[in-house]
């Protein structure tokens, strides 16, 4: 791995060419994914017609319609939703100093889900109702999760631990549920459990955009931070990192993205999990990578759609069972490898 | 990101030292074994239908095949029977696998212990038309092997071989694969869905005492495996270099520690489905006692293990006496608030 310096008059900054390069075809294959994506499905598409209505021209009757409502919601939700979990799993698993910490393990996907269930099996509402009741849930449970780990600061030993406790509370509830529950319904409601792109509609586009607009720059920002408090408390407040404060930005922040992307799409398994030990072993960088963990998400819940889609063609099969399969299998080659010494002590 | 550098039990070895004498230890030990019986008393009382401790004590050791005496000894003694059973398995497996990965959020799910079983059930019911529980025991326990050798194959490989965060992250990326392929079997077959998702939640009200008592044997291989396996344990806690210097084959107990994992949780899970929260919290408990001597931590960590299940099963009867809340929601319930309380009050730790 080479690292280089730049230097021009009030400005220097060291980087390294691996990570660069990667991101950069990181970048490349997700571009080259969407535009896959857009073509394929029930109804093709081909690539002159789907830029050309991006572009504005009016496609061809039908075609456009199911372009709009159906196949670029779909496609821009698995973008937004991998990318937030991604940059999500990137700072809990920093923050929690703990490689299996994820918005599931930590709980919030347990709270997100029994806003959903109790919105699915006892109020019924629409999607967007459920949408939001597992935002709320989320949020509420995040909230809970931090107050009861507070004690004198959150260490993220204690936050991983707090929140295990209490999703297993939650996992409980929302087993009880679902065999409480009639099979119909108990099946509507595994299949919104699973993580699915099914029937996006531009409301659930709505929702994750703006978390990740907001959210993925935040992150970008509080980037040098968390990888300062990698090094521990002592020392990070020592180089002038407000530690407790900057915990709590980065707990909201990565909550916020993890909420959104699950009131979006349903808590699709394991891409926040896995994105950031990829992001990790392909390009190698020295701290956590935010980006790279995020341009790996997208690429791996859009891939798994379109693979779903493409083994299933009946496009029934929820994405939250693609990403499992495909992130697991790769991540297993990948473990499966032999890989430097260096990669492992950061990983 | 590391794997906490000295594990969980280096921080709460510290609060712990005063007390950690070999004698206090015994007597609490001896403490916890008399409140388990309390709870296996205890939970031949309860039940849906109520029979008066007199008539219960009369027709435990007489068994005149009386309403009463059918309702102890063909329900409730198997089931508290298989309790004990099951919590103890769960609690020495997730105490293994706390310190194996060092890791204080292991458990035995993250060797994919449940999500092999899983895939084995599924297997079973949707592609050999198998619906009963006998069959599904044996699908499961060779899931469970098959996603455990999985992931000490790949864990085990490459330079830094089955190093904590290798095993650990294997065994989360497989677990992830084979849950999803259960998932996926099960969205293609609405009728598989409706037994899978009675099944997922684990239960120990209808044990088959057949079936359990052919599996009671490799338990207790399983339980005397992994209580031998404390000094090792220790010495490996000092860090892989040093746990070496002193002897410990790495690998072999790598090994060991794996095998027992799989029969005890393995077989756990076979009987009574997926019982969570269990083989992560008795760990924690025990070592709140105990301190980091993990010959200590196992035997008490066995032991809570079974207090938490029986008092879940328990519960389970009390809460709702018309239809009984499964084993497997209730552990959480019941132990959840013990848990947190005890991580809070932990020093803050480094």
């Amino acid at each position: 791995m080479s690292t280089r310096t730049v230097r021009v008059p009030g400005f220097s900054a060291r980087y390294s060419s691996r990570p660069a390069v990667v991101t950069g075809l990181l970048a490349l294959l997700l571009l080259a994914l969407t535009g896959y994506a857009l073509t394929v499905g029930k109804l093709p598409v081909s690539l002159g017609e789907a830029l050309g209505m991006l572009a504005g021209d009016p496609g061809p009757s039908g075609v456009d319609y199911v372009f709009w409502t159906v196949r670029l919601p779909r496609v821009v939700t698995a973008l937004l939703v991998g990318a937030a979990l991604g940059v999500s799993g990137a700072i809990l698993q920093s923050l929690s100093r703990n490689p299996l910490g994820s918005p599931d393990v930590l709980g919030f996907a347990g709270g997100a889900a029994t806003g959903a269930l109790l919105q699915i099996l006892l109020i019924g509402g629409g999607a967007l109702a459920v949408a939001l009741s597992a935002l709320t849930g989320a949020f509420v449970t995040a909230a809970v999760v931090y107050l009861v780990a507070y004690r004198r600061g959150v260490p993220g030993q204690r936050l991983v631990l707090v929140g295990i406790g209490i999703g297993a509370l939650l996992l409980s509830l929302n087993r009880y549920l679902l065999i409480s529950a009639e099979v119909d319904d108990a099946f509507r409601a595994a299949v919104w459990l699973t993580g699915s792109l099914l029937d996006r509609s531009w409301d659930h586009v709505t929702i994750a955009t703006i978390a990740v607009t907001v959210l993925v720059p935040a992150s970008v920002l509080l980037l040098r931070r968390l990888t300062l408090l990698e090094l521990g408390d002592e020392l990070s407040t020592g180089l002038g990192v407000p530690v407790g404060r900057t915990r709590l930005q980065l707990f909201v922040v990565a909550v916020g993205l993890a909420g959104a992307a699950t009131a979006a799409a349903g808590p699709v398994a394991f891409v926040a999990l896995a994105a950031p030990h990829l992001a990790r072993r392909l390009l190698r960088p020295g701290g956590p990578s935010v980006v790279g963990s995020g341009l790996v998400g997208a690429v791996l819940l859009l891939g798994s759609d379109v693979a779903a889609q493409q083994v299933f063609p009946t496009g029934e099969l929820p994405v939250g069972v693609a990403t499992g399969v495909l992130g697991g299998v790769y991540l297993a080659t990948l473990l499966g490898r032999r890989w430097s010494r260096r990669s492992v002590l950061s990983g | 990101m590391r794997v906490g550098s000295g594990g969980p039990d280096v921080e709460e070895a510290e609060g712990a030292r005063a007390r950690a004498r070999p004698a206090h230890l015994a007597t609490g030990l001896l403490a916890a074994v008399a409140l388990l019986l309390c709870c296996a008393v205890l939970s031949l009382l309860t039940g849906s239908e109520p029979v008066a401790i007199g008539e219960v004590l009369r027709v435990l050791f007489a068994d005149d095949r009386s309403e009463p005496a059918i309702i102890v000894h063909d329900l409730r003694m198997p089931r508290t029977a298989v309790g004990i059973c099951v919590g103890i398995a769960l609690g020495l497996a997730g105490a293994l696998m706390q310190s194996l990965t060092r890791n204080p959020i292991a458990d035995p799910g993250v060797l994919g212990i449940n999500a092999g079983a899983a895939f084995g059930v599924l297997v079973a019911i949707v592609g050999l038309g198998i619906g009963d529980f006998t069959g599904y025991v044996w699908f499961a326990f060779l899931g469970a092997t098959l996603s455990t050798t999985l992931v000490y194959l790949i864990g085990g490989r490459g330079n830094d071989s089955g190093t904590p965060v290798r095993l650990a992250l294997a065994g989360t990326a497989i677990g992830a694969a084979l849950v999803s392929a259960a998932e996926a079997m099960v969205f293609l077959d609405p009728k598989a869905f409706d037994e899978y998702r009675f099944w997922i939640v684990g239960d120990i009200a209808k044990p088959e005492l057949a079936v359990v008592g052919q599996l009671l044997p490799f338990l207790l291989v399983g339980v005397l495996v992994a209580l031998s396996l404390g000094p090792r344990l220790n010495a490996i806690a000092l860090g892989d270099e040093l746990g070496t210097a002193l002897g410990v084959g790495l690998p072999r107990t790598r090994l060991l520690v794996g095998f027992s994992v799989l029969v005890l949780a393995g077989l756990a899970t076979a009987v009574a489905g997926p019982i969570g929260f269990v083989g992560l919290a008795a760990p924690h408990l025990a070592r709140a006692v105990t301190g980091p001597d993990q010959r200590w931590v196992l035997p008490y960590a066995g032991v809570l293990g079974a207090v938490m299940v029986l008092l879940a099963d328990v519960a389970g009867r009390v809460v709702l006496p018309s239809g009984e809340l499964r084993v497997s929601i209730l552990t959480a319930i019941v132990g959840a608030p013990f848990f947190v309380v005890l991580v809070r009050r932990r020093r803050a730790a480094a």
